[in-house]
């Protein structure tokens, strides 16, 4: 508690609701969160940035690492970017300050976003507030663990094939990543470009549904952009006429904990008892060649995203004898371990004579999963998993089996490659640690996925704050 | 072509040269290709520059409507077929004025392809295959830091991003072209219909057009394409056409000598023309071409295409063919990719002799530099129908004002040449008189001081003697 202000249970609306009845001001409740980051960051690490209180009324925002701001570093967790400061906003950061929103700081990623627990940022790990032990997830652990450690009341994450989803599960609180094209790209560190979306992370799904409508949108800095129905903060607490979608494939299979698999079947029973209809379905081959997929695209889009950082205009340089030695020299100083396995692999997928056989391919698997998630679709309204297959995992468990750590997102990559929105809520405890539902829409279904993820988690009554906390 | 028949070998005849262009111009659209920095580089280095012509983090593509709407218009014009989708992709590879360290450019998918351009040549015409059109982004400049101002040498790199996002239009040909000449033809009548249709300078020295030219040869009557070499980096025609020739020549020796032609690029010192070029050895770069994930595919409406089709007006290469069935070829030729049939034809329109009004402006206006547009035809068809009675410095003067606003002929017409003997005579007389030596040395067969006296005799008349007659009676006089 800080000055009467709990910022462990404080929700943005709630925080809205205060300020506007002036019953805190804006300074105050920016102070709070300073306070709270002073007090728990140290053994937390969720930001590498800390910002001074601009001023205004605005509700905080913690953004993730890889969003530009202007006039703030933007490391995307990498030593080749620790000197950057952006000349610009990202879009979803200008959309946040024309609502007032005001940025406390910038919070830990895997390098690049390249990761599931934040131990591949250059700058060190973020911790699990429910157990510094573990890992908060990845790539967006910063902005997990500032959420659920009460160090921020919400924090904008980015999702390529989990990072949002992921941490949110691990964590125990709510993360949307949204439908491809619905909220802008512009201004943030490209990973894979074709699966790469911003979206909210918060500790209720009312506060996603809010923080959404204030970032989504058309943009026309981003030609991928669409424009976005209008977004329905839920209200209803029934789930009645929804019909729901169970994949045995990705609710029955090895690697799933049976304390993860007992908290969403309980979460998907009391969903038919709030009304909805549930029914076993299949999603085969999505399931199956899905992660093989996305490690083709997204290293191959990858390794062209980060060619650009070559020393010539900004971030880090070494010197070398000539052009090409110097931009060796500066990448190889610069990226770590993970970018650099990427960057190989997908520069062996784009390479003459090998383009057919992996990224040719990998496209044309993913317009099959495409349309075995278009297929389900036309007979539910929302497929649920878990979201991952474990709950938290201890710090340095899986960093030296890269496969291991990629099996992470088995369960989230299939829908992103589908471009499709999911929703992660937490739905119970296994072993004291957080298991998050995975809720899949189909496109442009962030509405629907709200609308579910309120009901249920008014029916679950999750605590968010992590009990040592409490 | 001069300089060409003494370098073919005897066995030239036994060779076919495959010749193929490659060709990059610059549009000149308001903003650049991506961004809506201004385009049009000048400016003090990196002043029109922004995060995403610079390569910054999180900055993405934004394609710029009218660079695509101008490729389809010139993909029409070079009898193109418009694709229904098209797409852009990334040419991955580092170089430090190419920010993105990938130029997005189109790869299998482009806007234009499968078109063909009729070069009217004196035989009739040739058609040249055009393989594709497409649009991508130019790279920045490098400037090297040294004296010499070449890349050996150079002690440091600085590069200005003014440049670097231009809309650029690749225009690739089928290697339809087998001699120097019609290589050179098609290029001038490409510019022209390029600069007619108004989307670039299409400025050698400037750069706003560029090209590349792939020479091999074959024996005649085969159809294999043997390996090639690349040229590049020249900027005159007339330079490309003596490259291609001697290329050609090389290579026949080569060949005839038992050796084989090595693929190598050859780069040309702009600067040097007469220096041989730099060769190097093609390295295998593999650009890992993808389709651009930041951007959508683009599918011109077919409305959008038909409106552009009918924007288009009579093209170079059917103007030339109309003009040479009036006029010689190389008259309708010269007109034509110089920009200045429009204005014959207004001239011949206001009364002039179509011959003599060609003759006019493909020797002498053209040498002044005026805008065509700002003439006036019927002051020039004055001029030209007059000609013969203006002194020489008077017209050439005359010519150099025909763009000033309110320009009248009259002046000029009313300084009649001098072409009576009898005025003359008495002027001869005395340049001979005060030119004794010469006269001698004329008389024992220096015939090259006729002009020495000529000159004398235009100076003394001010320039208004008709030199014609002054010819004759100088002739006469010092014969005599």
């Amino acid at each position: 508690m800080t000055g009467g202000i709990d910022t462990l249970r404080l929700t943005a609306e709630e925080a809205k609701r205060l300020l506007d009845a002036k019953e805190i001001s804006g300074a105050e409740l920016f102070a709070a969160y300073r306070a709270a980051i002073d007090e728990r960051d140290d053994e937390l690490h969720a930001y590498l940035h800390v910002c001074d209180d601009p001023g205004g009324d605005g509700i905080p925002l913690a953004v993730k690492d890889v969003i530009g701001t202007k006039g703030i570093p933007t490391t995307a967790g990498s030593k080749i970017l620790e000197s950057y400061v952006p000349v610009y906003d990202a879009t979803v950061i200008a959309n946040a300050k024309r609502h007032g929103l005001r940025v406390l700081g910038k919070t830990n990623t895997d390098e690049f976003a390249m990761g599931s627990s934040t131990e591949n940022s250059a700058f060190g790990p973020s911790r699990n507030p429910w157990d510094p032990s573990r890992v908060p997830g990845g790539s967006g652990g910063g902005s997990a663990a500032a959420v659920s450690g009460g160090l921020a009341p919400w924090a904008l994450g980015s999702d390529t094939g989990g990072s949002i989803k992921q941490p949110a599960a691990l964590c125990g609180h709510v993360g949307l990543r949204p439908t491809y094209g619905t909220v802008s790209r512009f201004g943030v560190v490209a990973f894979a470009s074709s699966l790469d979306q911003v979206g909210p992370v918060a500790k209720t799904v009312r506060d996603c549904a809010y923080l959404y409508s204030i970032v989504s949108g058309r943009d026309e800095n981003d030609s991928t952009t669409v424009d976005v129905p209008a977004v329905e903060v839920p209200q209803a607490e029934d789930l009645k006429g929804l019909r729901v979608g169970v994949p045995k494939e990705m609710n029955d299979v090895a690697g799933i904990e049976p304390g993860v698999r007992d908290a969403v079947r309980k979460a998907v029973d009391l969903a038919e008892s709030l009304g909805a209809s549930v029914e076993e379905c299949s999603l085969p081959l999505s399931v199956d060649y899905g992660v093989a997929c996305y490690y083709l695209v997204a290293p191959a889009e990858a390794s062209s995203n980060l060619a650009r950082y070559d020393g010539v205009r900004f971030g880090l340089r070494e010197d070398g004898a000539d052009f090409r030695e110097m931009v060796m020299r500066t990448r190889d100083a610069g990226f770590g371990d993970e970018p650099k396995r990427r960057i190989m692999i997908g520069t062996y997928a784009l390479s003459s004579g090998y383009y057919e056989a992996y990224y040719g391919t990998a496209q044309k698997v993913r317009t099959v999963i495409k349309r075995e998630h278009e297929t389900l679709f036309q007979r539910f309204d929302v497929l649920v998993s878990p979201t991952s297959p474990t709950v938290a995992f201890p710090i340095g468990a899986k960093i030296h089996d890269p496969v291991a750590m990629y099996m992470n997102d088995v369960l989230t990559i299939p829908s992103c490659m589908a471009g499709l929105p999911g929703l992660s809520i937490p739905c119970g405890l296994s072993e004291g640690l957080p298991v998050g539902l995975q809720l899949i829409g189909p496109q442009f279904g962030e509405n629907t996925l709200f609308r579910a993820g309120h009901a249920l988690e008014r029916a679950l009554g999750f605590d968010v704050v992590p009990e040592r906390l409490r | 072509m001069s300089g060409g028949a003494d370098l073919r070998g005897a066995g030239a005849g036994k060779w076919q040269p495959v010749i193929g262009l490659e060709i990059h111009v610059q549009l000149k659209t308001e903003t650049k290709m991506f961004c809506r920095c201004r385009n049009g580089f000048g400016g003090a280095p990196n002043t029109q520059t922004c995060p995403v012509c610079l390569g910054f983090p999180g900055a993405l593509p934004v394609p710029n409507r009218r660079a695509i709407e101008e490729t389809i218009k010139l993909g029409l014009a070079l009898g193109c077929e418009i694709a229904e989708r098209a797409v852009f992709h990334r040419k991955n590879y580092f170089y430090p004025d190419l920010p993105k360290a990938y130029q997005i450019s189109q790869y299998d998918e482009p806007l234009c392809a499968h078109g063909r351009l009729a070069v009217p040549t004196p035989d009739g015409e040739q058609a040249i295959g055009i393989t594709r059109a497409h649009l991508e982004e130019d790279a920045a400049k490098n400037v090297h830091v040294a004296a010499s101002g070449r890349i050996h040498g150079a002690t440091a790199t600085l590069v200005d991003f003014n440049r670097g996002g231009t809309p650029l239009v690749e225009i690739v040909t089928e290697p339809d072209i087998h001699d120097a000449e019609t290589a050179k033809r098609f290029l001038q009548l490409l510019r022209q219909t390029v600069v007619e249709l108004g989307l670039s300078d299409a400025e050698l020295e400037k750069g706003s057009m560029r090209f590349d030219v792939n020479v091999s040869v074959r024996p005649e009557g085969s159809d294999e394409l043997r390996t090639r070499t690349e040229l590049k980096n020249m900027n005159s025609f007339n330079f490309a056409a003596k490259g291609i020739e001697r290329e050609i020549a090389r290579q026949i020796r080569v060949y005839e000598e038992g050796g084989t032609v090595e693929q190598e690029t050859l780069h040309f010192d702009p600067a040097h023309e007469e220096s041989p070029p730099m060769r190097s050895k093609e390295e295998a770069q593999d650009y890992r071409y993808f389709p651009e994930p930041d951007l959508v595919p683009v599918h011109p409406p077919a409305e959008l295409v038909e409106r552009l089709r009918s924007e288009i007006g009579e093209l170079p290469g059917e103007r030339i063919r109309r003009i040479a069935s009036t006029l010689s070829f190389y008259d309708a030729d010269v007109l034509v990719t110089g920009g200045l049939d429009r204005l014959w034809s207004a001239v011949v329109d206001a009364g002039a002799d179509a011959k003599e009004a060609a003759n006019v402006l493909a020797n002498q206006f053209v040498a002044t530099g005026v805008d065509p547009a700002a003439v006036d035809p019927a002051q020039l068809a004055r001029l030209v129908a007059a000609r013969s009675e203006i002194p020489r410095a008077a017209f050439d003067e005359a010519l150099a004002k025909t763009g000033e606003a309110g320009f009248s002929a009259d002046p000029y017409i009313a300084q009649k040449v001098v072409a009576d003997a009898s005025e003359l005579d008495p002027v001869i007389d005395r340049v001979i008189e005060a030119n004794p030596g010469q006269a001698e040395q004329y008389r024992g067969g220096k015939q090259g001081l006729l002009g020495f006296f000529v000159g004398q005799v235009m100076k003394e008349t001010g320039g208004k003697a008709d030199p014609r007659v002054v010819n004759e009676r100088v002739r006469a006089k010092l014969g005599s």
